[in-house]
């Protein structure tokens, strides 16, 4: 459960003050599937990192799971980002250095799992996403498609309740796109609340909730 | 983040930037090696200079005529009288007293020796056979009783004199008086520039009566323990003053004192060189600041992501500072492998240097490698704890 009450983000450049976000208020309830769109700069990126607790709002409130979470400190948001939040990036944000299995191993041991449980956890994963046969190859080896299944596979290993993805397909073809897209439906039906930033129409049609955005203000929430 | 993943997930982004790495240690390893040869080298002098004073003798303490202080000077100057000679009957009274182990006077001089046909001038020791065990000198041949015209000679000479090896007996020249040759020194070489393979050591008397001389050089005595030497040394210089008209006109010098002087003084030579290394270790320690600090900006992304999947600013702080754990960790372990590695370069091309590194200076290398590292990595781990997730996913 998200609920988002008078949140207000503002950025200074120079003297000028861009309002990313001006007063949103937003619920958004556990299990729903939410498409944002909206044209560039309007803000949709900000609310997602503010849901997401990669952003401190200016001013308003901000509810998770029925608790204020804007007062909590650096370290107690890092573990609710690390348990109930998971992320995925248009350009995917794998570490070059590690290994796909590396990558989806990362959270694991922030947690502070012991080698074996996470070694069982990943093995998991890999197979549950098709890339056990990628495991052991580097981001710079894999397709983009592979790519963003590690990073779906790395933002749920640790079964978060909400899944944040802005613009999941941006960087890949149609096709694999739709894959993409059909992953992370996929989650949504197991139970996991699904937050989509789209540009893309067809995309943004296939979630239960649209919601529009212009200069920093929800223009439109239809179901 | 438990501390083991911590260490390896941080082990595992130094081995992916291998030449930057590479770098750092290598500096660190530098200052530290530095550290451990300069030491070795102080120590090594200290040690060969401590050597040189025990080769000469343990518990020795030495008379000497003349007053040495500064002090008030020779009293009976102003009433015209000359300071006393030392003599042989100082030294024999000298030599009763309790904790006395052996004594032996001393002259030196110079005469020609002569043997088959042969002349070398040579520098002699007139003294008794207690000046053997004192001065640690053995012979390889014979023996020498301190008895009338026995002389003892230096390896060296009996090679040049005898090569055929048969000194011992031989009768020999010292300026206009015959000797025979009871024993020969085994070599020993240089000791306080003094080299004893070519010296010549006749009785006292005989020493006396070459050199048309009364008075003595020196008196050597070895105190039976270290703890007696003080007691001794008053006990020494009473006895002097009251033979002496109660004139204080002898000097008693301990070799413990100039020892310890010597000591001191190249304890702390060795200290301040070590010191001077441990500077190049903190020129070591900017390197890993600005390395650490480049690479907290080309792995800003790196650290954005981390944070995104719920590390704690914490966590990011402790990865940076473990990579300056293990960069000077392994800088000091090469250090020290250099420092060894060199001091013993240095034993090898000066055999008589004992060149060893002490301990502490190992010790104390590695661990202000490790402080270094740490202290200067806390900044830029500082940095990267402190990045705006957001923006640093953004790359900026
Ligand atoms: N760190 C920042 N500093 C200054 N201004 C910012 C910052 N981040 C965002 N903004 C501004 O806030 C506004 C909203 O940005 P945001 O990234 O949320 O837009 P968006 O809807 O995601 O756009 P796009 O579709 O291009 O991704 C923009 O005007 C942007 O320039
Ligand atoms: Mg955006």
């Amino acid at each position: 459960m998200i609920r988002l009450t008078s949140i207000t983000r503002v950025f200074h450049m120079g003297d000028q003050e861009v309002r990313a976000l001006n007063d949103v208020s937003l619920d958004i309830a556990s299990g729903e599937y939410v498409s944002i769109m909206g044209p560039s700069g309007s803000g949709k990126s900000t609310l997602l990192n503010v849901i997401g607790l990669l952003d401190r709002p200016d001013s308003g409130r901000y509810e998770l799971d029925g608790s204020d979470v804007t007062a909590l400190s650096e370290t107690e948001q890092a573990r609710v980002r690390r348990e109930k939040i998971g992320f995925v990036f248009q350009s995917f944000h794998l570490v070059p250095r590690l290994t796909a299995a590396q990558n989806i191993e990362l959270p694991l041991i922030l947690e502070g799992l012991a080698p074996a449980e996470r070694k069982l956890r990943v093995d998991a994963v890999l197979d549950a996403f098709d890339l056990t046969d990628r495991a052991t190859h580097r981001p710079a080896e894999l397709s983009g498609g592979q790519r963003q299944r590690v990073a779906i596979a790395r933002a749920t290993i640790l079964r978060p309740t909400a899944l944040l993805a802005d613009e999941p397909t941006g960087n890949l073809d149609h096709r694999i796109g739709a894959e993409v897209m059909a992953l992370l439906e996929a989650l949504h039906h197991s139970g996991t609340t699904l937050i989509v930033v789209t540009h893309d129409r067809e995309l943004g049609a296939r979630a239960h909730r649209h919601i529009a955005m212009r200069d920093g203000e929800i223009v439109g929430d239809e179901k | 983040m438990k501390l083991r993943d911590t260490l390896s997930l941080s082990l595992h982004s130094i081995a992916s930037t291998r030449t930057r790495s590479l770098l750092i240690v290598l500096a660190m390893a530098l200052g530290v090696g530095a550290v451990v040869v300069l030491t070795a080298l102080g120590d090594g002098a200290r040690r060969y200079v401590v050597g040189q004073f025990a080769s000469l003798g343990t518990n020795l303490v030495i008379v000497l005529p003349g007053r040495a202080e500064t002090s008030g000077g020779f009293v009976g100057a102003a009433l015209g009288q000359t300071p006393r000679d030392l003599t042989l009957d100082d030294a024999q009274a000298v030599g009763q007293l309790p904790g006395v182990r052996r004594y032996a006077p001393l002259n030196v001089g110079t005469a020609e020796l002569a043997s088959g046909g042969r002349l070398r001038e040579v520098t002699i020791l007139g003294s008794n056979a207690d000046l053997l065990p004192i001065r640690h000198m053995a012979l390889s041949h014979g023996s020498f009783s301190g008895g009338a015209a026995q002389i003892v000679i230096g390896s060296v000479i009996a090679r040049d004199f005898f090569p055929d090896g048969d000194a011992i007996g031989q009768r020999v020249r010292l300026g206009d008086r015959r000797f025979r040759i009871s024993g020969v020194l085994s070599k020993q070489g240089e000791s306080m520039g003094f080299n004893t393979d070519e010296i010549v050591i006749v009785p006292v008397d005989d020493a006396q009566a070459l050199f048309n001389t009364e008075t003595l050089f020196r008196i050597l005595v070895e105190a039976n323990s270290r703890a007696a030497i003080e007691p001794l040394k008053q006990a020494m210089s009473h006895v002097l003053k009251q033979r002496h008209d109660g004139e204080e006109d002898v000097t008693v010098i301990t070799q413990d004192a100039v020892l310890a002087t010597f000591d001191r003084i190249l304890s702390a030579l060795t200290l301040a060189v070590a010191g001077i290394a441990a500077i190049s270790l903190a020129v070591a320690g900017i390197l890993v600041m600005n390395v650490m600090l480049v690479a907290v900006t080309q792995r800003t992304a790196e650290i954005g992501l981390l944070k995104a999947i719920g590390a704690p600013a914490a966590d990011i702080r402790h990865l940076f500072l473990a990579e300056a754990l293990w960069l000077s960790l392994a800088g000091g372990a090469l250090g020290f492998a250099l420092g060894h590695l060199g001091s013993w370069a240095i034993r090898l091309a000066y055999p008589t240097l004992p060149a060893w590194p002490p301990t502490w200076a190992s010790v104390a290398g590695i661990a202000t490698a490790l402080i270094t590292g740490i202290v200067a990595s806390l900044l830029p781990a500082a940095r990267a704890a402190k990045l705006d997730p957001v923006r640093a996913l953004s790359g900026k």
